[in-house]
């Protein structure tokens, strides 16, 4: 509660609204004590003075009447006729709601086709109609709005009880013999209440809107009494004349209304955990370049080198260092496989690449890609653009959310030509169709025209395959393409990249967690831990002779097939957070030889015989190098 | 999809009944005697009697109700006794001066509503989406009838660029442009809220879509951003905002009462509001009923747009 009044004080607008509001019903609260001049007694000697004259600082409306005293007793009317129609509709809607969605079955199912059935009506209309059937009037038109807005509540209540109905709290005082209503009023009620509180919040300012409209119509209250509504009906007559009688209560309405939307929205961003923290910021089209010292410098070797890169998450005060000094590089026509648990930065260095890291909150503060002898960091948006999917192509994990769900395989695969080459429809289509053979996707000539929906996981995969080979690019950045795909899938899909690594000559990083298809598909692999790269060879000698212990434990946890005797390695504990990294090795509190010396520094790389390991304790001692 | 149309337009046969049966209700069931209210209360029994013969009120409630609802869909909604013509007669043409009206109001809100939202997305938390989130916050707070009364001194007395009210100018007018200048001003003021509503709601619905896998796909395959926010992003975030134009479509219609009134527009609404001032009750429920049908049947449209745009939606 404290928390939440602190995240509704921090929002200034919400705050603004807030005291506005106050200020509002405090005066209107106070209007029969305020030394206010009778809001009905008429003195036609003395209409339509303008404001400020001496007695009447707004003024004098059609009948000499004092303005300000109107207004103030206007605005009581219609704070309390809104706030009333509010608790009205709240408590008969709420009720409805309640006994619809606690018992379920057929009650539930009539009362909510009624609801349904006034829910199909344009607002206004059945408060017309109830109004015509009632005759105008304050009262009537209170009742009108109320019974408008039964359904709104009803509704939303129903939905909060079906999710509480079946709760097991409930069950147990069902089956301690307590009855329908005693349930309902000591278990249901009192968790709801908050979302008839919030619901109730948001709909008044509206209802004070309706009934004020109402009122300007002649519907609702009648003279001498005045509410805000009707005063600006009144003054509809004299617009052109005298136009401060009707900017006197249109303002206020408007005053009033803004008020209560500017808290309420207050209210619901304090309550929606996602705004707290940060995840409703749309990511920007490049991951935002702050780099903090000179970047390294080029041209870079094969076709992609990463050297010393940082990318960051800054959330709130908070830094995640997702990726720590990470180097690679890729040769042409090669594979290079990157290994590590979730939360290792394999995924973010693989998107840092083409500054595809969503930012905010994501950050590349230092190091540099190269590509083609240009630094692909801090690169203009235009020059990424035109290399991604063109020279370097990204293949994601889940295919089912990298595909649009809207737009049928064959436009997105035409797309991806689209965007680099001029080329027409006729032959868009074409090489659509021939991409999709070349994946192995059988009836290509109509699979073309599928949405993704129609397709399976190892489908929509071979077409998100397809897209990224479809501009012929030097490299393919596959983000654990098969993580999310069944087993056998997996295999054929591997089978299938290996296959067109070969035959499109494409070099290929590949981001996964798991040995076995960095076995079957990797030349040479990259193991990162904590955000930095621990280990790097040749996959050869790394399977043969891991050096780093977590690479070690990493390799156990494969299964083998025809092996089951062996028991199943996993490895105990959880990766680091990444915004509170120990100065020295990151695995340190998960290894079995960890020494005092291992956290207390910062571990370089040991290099030899082709290989590179950050271990003060390796498992197998690299080669020497010889002194140059 | 003529399978799902035909599927749709059964299903809303419940609705339109339902609401025949809550008009009949509201306007049967309610204290308060339309004879004495149509002829005051001097009336002398006689006449009394014969007006309630007239009206049918001296038979059964259900059977009242199926006489009107037969009566109404051979398309006789009884006479309004205050203009002294068929219901249905001044409905269908007060209704297509709100149709005019509304449409013209439906179509700004959704164009501009949209490209607001969309914009404010795209430019978060940047100086753009200030202005706009800023703009529509006054647009949501400020009541239709009163802005349209400000828009009436400002842009007709102050300076005489539009017409201060009515359809069509008294004399020499009559042609589309004529309609067109008396048209500005009201749909206007009638889009204004809806606009912002509209606005809001696409902001947050690009919002979520621009974090989506998809979102980034097209970004790795080197989509311009233009088209990234414009095609993928805007199409997928339809799925969300179509529905609301639909609840906005309501208020507009809702709200095409109180600007009727204020730009004295021929519409149905302000046909109502007469009619009730009046005690017409035969007008009142003719019209609301007529409204209310023609809404539900748009919102059926609005289900196949829907399904139009998302193939997922078994059709």
């Amino acid at each position: 509660m404290t928390q939440f009044i602190k995240l509704l004080a921090r929002n200034q607008l919400a705050l603004a609204g807030g005291i506005i509001l106050s200020i509002v019903v405090l005066v209107s609260i106070l209007v029969p004590i305020l030394p206010l001049q009778p809001p009905d007694v008429t003195n036609t000697a003395d209409r339509f003075m303008a404001p400020f004259s001496e007695g009447h600082w707004l003024g004098t409306d059609h009948l000499g009447r004092d303005l300000l005293s109107r207004l103030l007793w206007g605005t009581r009317l219609s704070l309390a006729v809104g706030a009333a129609a509010a608790i009205v509709a709240a408590v008969i809607g709420s009720a409805i709601g309640i006994v619809a969605g606690y018992f379920g079955g057929t009650t539930d199912n009539v009362i909510m086709r009624g609801v349904d059935m006034l829910m199909a009506f344009p607002y206004i209309l059945l408060a017309l109609a109830i109004v015509a059937a009632l005759g105008p009037g304050l009262m009537n038109a209170l009742i009108a709005v109320a019974a408008v807005n039964i359904p709104f509540f009803a509704r939303n209540i129903r939905g909060i009880t079906v999710g509480i109905a079946h709760k097991e709290f409930v069950d147990a005082a069902k089956l301690a013999g307590k009855g329908h209503l005693t349930i309902l009023t000591t278990e249901i009620l009192p968790n709801v209440v908050p979302v008839i509180v919030i619901a109730m919040s948001t709909t008044i300012g509206w209802m004070i809107l309706e009934t004020a409209g109402l009122s300007f119509l002649g519907l609702g209250s009648q003279p001498p009494q005045a509410d805000l509504g009707s005063m600006l009906g009144e003054a509809r007559s004299a617009l052109i004349t005298n136009p401060h009688t009707s900017v006197v209560p249109g303002l206020m309405i408007f005053i009033i209304v803004m008020s209560i939307n500017l808290l309420g929205d207050g209210v619901r961003d304090a309550l929606d955990p996602r705004l707290r923290s940060g995840a409703l910021s749309r990511p920007k089209p490049t991951t935002t370049v702050a780099r903090q010292s000179s970047p390294p410098h080029g041209p870079g070797e094969g076709v992609l080198d990463i050297r010393e890169l940082e990318t960051q998450f800054h959330v709130g005060k908070r830094v995640f260092k997702a990726v720590n000094q990470v180097s690679l590089n890729i040769e042409p026509g090669e594979c290079l496989g990157v290994i590590g648990e979730s939360g290792s930065g394999k995924s973010v260095t693989a998107l840092s690449v083409m500054g595809l890291v969503a930012s905010p909150p994501g950050v590349i503060t230092g190091g540099a890609v190269f590509h083609g002898g240009q630094d692909l960091v801090g690169a203009r948006y235009s020059t990424l653009r035109r290399l991604r999917g063109d020279k370097v192509a990204y293949i994601f994990q889940d295919p089912l959310s990298t595909l649009h769900p809207l737009i049928r395989v064959g436009e997105q695969l035409a797309e991806a030509i689209r965007v680099h080459h001029p080329v027409g429809k006729a032959e868009l289509r074409q090489r659509a169709i021939d991409l999709l053979n070349d994946v192995r996707i059988p009836n290509a000539e109509s699979r073309v025209d599928s949405y993704p929906h129609e397709m399976s996981g190892g489908m929509r995969q071979r077409v998100a395959i397809a897209m990224a080979l479809a501009n012929e690019p030097e490299v393919i950045i596959a983000d654990e393409p098969t993580t999310a795909l069944d087993v056998t899938v997996q295999a054929q899909v591997l089978s299938l990249l290996d296959d067109l690594r070969r035959e499109h000559n494409v070099a290929i990083m590949f981001i996964t967690h798991d040995f076995g298809v960095v076995a079957q598909l990797c030349d040479r692999v990259a193991v990162m831990y904590g955000g930095q790269i621990v280990e790097q060879g040749t996959t050869d000698d790394i399977l043969a002779n891991p050096a780093h212990p977590y690479t070690r434990k990493l390799m156990e946890c494969v299964p083998e097939l025809g092996a089951g005797r062996r028991e199943l390695a996993a490895i105990p504990g959880l990766p680091p957070a990444v915004d509170d990294l120990p100065p020295g090795c990151a695995f340190a509190p998960r290894c079995h030889k960890a020494q005092a010396e291992c956290t207390k520094a910062p571990i370089e790389m040991t290099r030899g015989g082709g290989r590179a390991v950050r271990c003060l304790y390796p498992e197998t001692k690299l080669v020497e190098e010889e002194p140059a | 999809m003529g399978g799902y149309i035909v599927k749709r337009l059964l299903s809303a046969i419940p609705v339109l009944l339902g609401i025949t049966v809550i008009v009949f209700l509201i306007m049967a069931l309610i204290p308060g005697d339309p004879a004495t209210a149509i002829l005051g209360s001097y009336a002398t029994p006689e006449n009394v009697e014969k007006i309630n013969r007239d009206l049918g009120l001296d038979k059964p409630l259900v059977a009242r109700y199926f006489i009107w609802l037969g009566n109404m869909l051979t398309g006789d909604f009884g006479r309004s006794f205050s203009l002294n013509r068929p219901v249905i007669d001044e409905v269908l043409e007060r209704f297509g001066a709100t149709l005019v009206l509304a449409g013209t109001a439906f179509i700004i809100c959704t164009i501009f509503g949209i490209i607001a939202g969309v914009i404010s997305a795209a430019r978060q938390y940047g100086l753009a989406d200030k202005a706009i989130t800023f703009a529509v916050l006054i647009g949501i707070s400020i009541p239709s009838f009163f802005l349209g009364m400000m828009m009436i001194l400002a842009f007709a007395v102050e300076r005489r660029w539009f017409p201060v009210s009515g359809m069509y100018a008294i004399y020499g007018g009559g042609d589309l442009a004529d309609l067109a200048w008396h048209l500005v001003m009201p749909a206007i003021a009638l889009a204004v809220v809806a606009t912002g509503v509209i606005a809001r709601l696409s902001r947050s619905a690009m919002l979520e879509v621009l974090r989506q896998d998809y979102i980034r796909t097209a970004r790795a395959k080197g989509v311009h951003e233009r088209r990234v926010i414009w095609t993928h992003a805007l199409k997928a975030a339809m799925v969300s905002i179509i529905p609301v134009l639909g609840i906005q479509a309501g208020f507009v219609l809702s709200g095409a009462v109180y600007i009727e009134i204020v730009f004295q527009w021929p519409g149905v609404g302000r046909m109502l509001v007469n009619a009730i001032l009046q005690r017409d009750i035969l007008l009142v429920q003719g019209g609301v009923v007529f409204v209310a049908a023609c809404y539900v049947l748009f919102n059926i449209a609005v289900d196949v747009a829907q399904s139009l745009l998302d193939p997922r939606i078994k059709t």
